[in-house]
């Protein structure tokens, strides 16, 4: 796979782009601008971009309430301070609401390395998912990263948008279907689903290849959106394989995989493995590093896989 | 552009502000519960801004782009805003008394999804100052000249996001911005002066950039005053400190300068509806 940009590079160029198609759209940033690449949109429309310093509660409220007065407002710091941070203004001044108010939360997961586990949001997507009538929304890579952020500005309604720090494989080099809600098919196969979002999508497919050198053919999802979930993809992926894999750069609990596993138990209860972040926070280090230390690669995606496979062969 | 809202005079205000009182009264007593005294207290804040000439709407036509806006930030005084906009003719007076009952859009605390003329969903104290920076940034980008009001209540200035958006809205020079402070003197469990006291507010909000104003907020013509001198302010957001009572003026009907978060019984608000009257 042909390395491309951090899902934070390509979300910056879109919005900046967005910004020129649509004079209604307003950027509010947490004085972390050059972090969350939202600074190519405060330089193109200083007038529509307010810096409001580091207070995430004032940084959600100001964005609700220039929704209210008829802007696409969207905000944007990191995953774990936008949401962990302002979670209570998230829920009664957006959600509760119901504002056109865009959340992005980027250094998502654990891959940002080395500035360790309190810049690490490892519980974002759980949390958004919380918040009624929020569509939540983890692109993998640059290219569905664009497709992203067009198709939540074309929805009214409130969204979370994830978003990572390092450079990511390009997973669709030729382009990207994309459609909230809609699962991508990646890679077709009959022995299990490998269900995955975000960072993980690529390691799926390498963990996909390497299950097909040892005789297992593995079906790949890219469920982008968490909210509204693809429930028709995942009916389909029990039917077809039997067998469902989960893999997030996220914590088990509330993420990707819980709700994978309550749309399986719900439709067709299948047998499932979850590779995740086991209710830890991870540590400083190379993020190569950090992720191998806490089980998030194509390795792990494999063994859970085999395991899969193994004990539960039709 | 809608019609002349309606701006009363003294005598008229002062009459108007009874009726509003008694509206709280009733519709909590009815509902048998929420926060009469709360919302009492800032009686007079409320009928100068919707009749006063203060405040630009038209009832008939709530999302009007150049309309001002009220921010109720304190949203368990909830009675008091539905009462201004029963008066100010957003929906049938007829609807107060199914205050807080299943079905109906007047909810224990607004819910602006629900209610046309509610502009913002309130009850987690210390957002409102906020919502109302994101308006007067908003409106101002539109080229409107409109105006916004947020009404906070002294206990809820604990909030570090009051503080917050008090930062940001000097920083963004909004003069079409006006912040209102109830202080009633009490919350939840007590006296602000116990619990948290945060007191002399004027010279935190000058501190912070704005230009601050004490008012005695119970006295329509200094209520009045200041809000004319408010709307003087150029190149800053205006702070009005009133000074209120809770649950004025029947504190001595009931017996408590707090009450807070109870209905009157059906016997107390009998004798506070004739206090009113008579006085």
């Amino acid at each position: 796979m042909k390395m491309g940009k951090a899902t934070r590079d390509a979300f910056g160029t879109a919005l900046a782009r967005l910004g020129a198609e649509r004079s209604d759209i307003v950027v509010v940033d947490g004085d972390v601008h050059n972090s969350t690449r939202t600074e190519a949109f405060g330089q193109k429309f200083p007038d529509r971009f307010f810096n409001v310093g580091i207070a995430e509660s004032n940084l959600v409220g100001v964005a609700a309430g220039m929704a209210s007065s008829g802007k696409q407002a969207w905000l944007a710091s990191f995953a774990c301070f936008v949401v962990c941070n302002a979670y209570d203004q998230l829920r009664m001044s957006v959600a509760f609401p119901g504002l056109d108010v865009k959340a992005v939360g980027t250094h998502a997961g654990i891959s940002i390395g080395e500035d360790g586990p309190s810049q690490m949001g490892i519980e974002d997507v759980s949390l958004a998912c919380s918040l009624p009538g929020f569509t939540v929304v983890v692109p993998a890579d640059e290219p569905s990263m664009e497709k992203a952020v067009q198709a939540i500005a074309a929805i009214k309604t409130p969204a979370y948008l994830r978003a990572g720090r390092p450079k990511v494989p390009i997973i669709y080099e030729n382009g990207c279907n994309f459609t909230l809600g809609k699962a991508n098919p990646i890679r077709d196969g009959k022995d299990l689903t490998i269900i995955a979002n975000g960072l993980m999508v690529s390691a799926a497919v390498q963990a996909a290849e390497a299950l097909a050198g040892q005789g297992v053919q593995a079906r790949v999802l890219d469920m982008h959106t968490v909210k509204p979930l693809d429930d028709a993809a995942v009916l389909a992926a029990a039917r077809a394989t039997g067998r469902i894999l989960v893999a997030e750069e996220h914590l088990l609990h509330g993420g990707l995989g819980s709700a994978v596993a309550m749309s399986v138990a719900r439709q067709q209860p299948v047998p499932m493995r979850f590779v995740g972040l086991n209710d830890t926070f991870a540590e400083s280090g190379p993020p190569e590093a950090v992720l191998e230390k806490y089980g998030l690669t194509a390795k792990d995606i494999v063994r859970e896989a085999q395991d899969l496979v193994g004990t539960h062969s039709r | 552009m809608p019609d002349a809202n309606p701006k009363l005079n003294l005598a008229g205000l002062q009459a108007k502000a009874k009726d509003v009182r008694r509206d709280i009264i009733n519709c909590t007593t009815a509902a048998g519960s929420g926060h009469p005294t709360s919302s009492l207290s800032a009686v007079e804040v409320g009928v100068a801004l919707y009749f006063g000439g203060f405040l630009r709407y038209d009832p008939k036509n709530p999302h009007w782009p150049q309309r001002d806006r009220f921010i109720l930030s304190k949203g368990h005084a909830a009675p008091l805003l539905y009462s201004l906009l029963a008066e100010a003719g957003y929906f049938p007076k007829d609807w107060l008394p199914t205050l807080r009952k299943l079905g109906s859009p007047l909810e224990g605390h607004p819910n602006m999804r629900r209610l046309a003329g509610v502009e913002a969903s309130t009850g987690s104290l210390g957002q409102g100052l906020s919502l109302g920076v994101g308006h007067a940034l908003a409106t101002r980008l539109d080229g409107y000249d409109s105006r916004v009001f947020v009404l906070m209540g002294d206990g809820e200035q604990d909030e570090g996001q009051v503080w917050e958006a008090a930062m940001a809205a000097k920083k963004f020079k909004l003069d079409n911005l006006v912040a209102i402070v109830d202080q009633n003197g009490y919350q939840q469990t007590g006296a602000t002066a116990e619990v948290l006291d945060l007191r002399p507010l004027a010279p935190r909000y000058e501190a912070f950039g704005w230009f601050a104003q004490d008012v005695e907020g119970n006295d329509m013509q200094a209520v009045v005053s200041a809000f004319q001198k408010a709307a003087q302010t150029k190149g800053k957001p205006s702070a009005l400190i009133a000074h209120t009572k809770k649950g004025y003026p029947i504190s001595d009907v009931i017996h408590d300068p707090n009450h807070h978060g109870v209905a009157l019984t059906p016997d107390e608000a009998k004798a506070a509806l004739a206090y009113i009257d008579a006085h």
